[in-house]
């Protein structure tokens, strides 16, 4: 099974989503991301899913439920670059993915964590 | 079965035998039919291809009646794409009935008309796969140009950087607002825009259906991170929204796309002066 790898960048956790998505690798990695928030104490949660093609409700899910489960660690979510296709899709499944914040590319998600924490931010040091 | 196949065999020799007067009054018969839409020379090509395969499907060619049908279809495509009228086009087919059956009364032979109720059975059944061609082949002519239409009317437009534009037009069904959310989801991406004024100006009337398009259009650029302001909320529309119930929840709405540029530049950073002395 394959792991997707979770980096630091300050106080932000970067989950940048490169292969197909199978549900084990779903489930570990939201225990691996939940390990590693609680390790490095970060603020904010960027998934990158550009290369995201297909999702089901189950991948849909998986935002909602990393979003509430880092929110109650004290990190904001923030899902980047979706693709239409797949905006699309989660919307006919009916999942608006509420509390999950969007931005369209990885840059206005760090800005969108950047202005969310008043802390981080590399512009504000 | 044999005394039918027996009747078909002898209409079968009676095309053979008298080809030249049958089809010659056939293709009078269609040309008179066409008032002059189509030339003799081009109806007579059509007319003497179809006869030869008529001629042997009657004569008992199981192949020939494939190829009839395929020729027959081919004609009646042709016929709907040119915008001939059904019975114009049907004319062609059903025609044939009556330079056989003059061809028969000429001759005179008593018998000959109970083979001609069995071939007059088999011309209807080529007038029927002609009628259902015409119309398959009309039919697609309008699922054409509705596809265009609904091209057409679907601008994504730039107001300012970082602002997309969506005037709508006309009423708004499931069809449209897919094509609306793609071209404006697209578009999105190409733009990087994180904001997007949906005008519903030219949208005649919005009902639950409408809305439910309209919320997920939003929702989907809300789920690319853009957030979308419905605008050209006229008072009519807006008191309907209001007795159906309909809830846009938080998306901001406003009444005219100038307002909404403002909220848009507002919240994007722009301030827009008056230069002093204008």
């Amino acid at each position: 099974m394959e792991r997707v790898p979770i980096l630091k960048i300050g106080d932000v956790l970067l989950v940048s989503i490169q292969i197909d998505l199978q549900d084990q690798s779903v489930l570990s990695l939201q225990e691996d991301l939940a390990d590693k928030i609680v390790k490095t104490g970060a603020r904010g949660v960027i998934i990158d899913i550009t290369a995201v093609e297909i999702v089901d409700s189950f991948i849909g899910r998986m935002f909602a439920t990393i979003a509430s489960m880092s929110r109650l660690m004290d990190a904001e979510t923030v899902v980047v670059g979706m693709r239409p296709a797949v905006a699309i899709t989660l919307v006919e499944l009916g999942l608006s993915l509420g509390g999950v914040r969007t931005a369209l590319d990885l840059e206005k998600g760090m800005r969108l964590l950047g202005a969310a924490l008043p802390d981080t931010g590399a512009g504000r040091r | 079965m044999s005394g039918e196949d027996g009747g078909q065999g002898r209409i079968g020799e009676l095309l053979r035998d008298h080809r030249e007067s049958v089809l010659d009054r056939w293709v009078a018969l269609v040309v008179a039919g066409l008032r002059g839409r189509l030339t003799e020379g081009e109806l007579r090509g059509e007319l003497t291809e179809l006869y030869g395969l008529i001629e042997r499907a009657a004569g008992g060619d199981g192949t020939a009646s494939g190829e009839l049908h395929a020729a027959l279809a081919d004609i009646s495509r042709s016929r709907a794409r040119q915008g001939f009228s059904p019975s114009e086009t049907a004319i062609s087919v059903f025609t044939l009935k009556q330079a056989v059956y003059e061809q028969i009364e000429n001759a005179g032979d008593p018998a000959t008309y109970t083979a001609f109720i069995a071939f007059s059975q088999s011309v209807d059944d080529l007038g029927l796969v002609t009628f259902e061609t015409y119309a398959a082949a009309r039919e697609q002519v309008i699922a054409d140009q509705a596809e265009q239409l609904l091209e057409l009317s679907t601008p994504v437009v730039k107001l300012w950087d970082g602002i997309l534009g969506v005037p709508l037009v006309g009423t708004l069904d499931s069809a449209r607002t897919q094509v609306v959310m793609e071209a404006l989801l697209e578009m999105l991406v190409d733009t990087g825009s994180e904001y997007a004024v949906i005008d519903i100006t030219g949208v005649p009337a919005v009902d639950t259906e409408v809305a439910q398009h309209l919320l997920k259009t939003v929702m989907a650029a809300r789920l690319m991170g853009t957030e979308c302001v419905i605008s050209g909320i006229r008072p009519q529309i807006a008191q309907t929204i209001v007795t159906l119930g309909i809830e846009f929840g938080d998306i901001v709405t406003k009444a005219t796309l100038a307002d909404a540029l403002a909220y848009a530049l507002d919240h994007s950073g722009v301030a827009v002066d008056a230069k002093a002395g204008a």
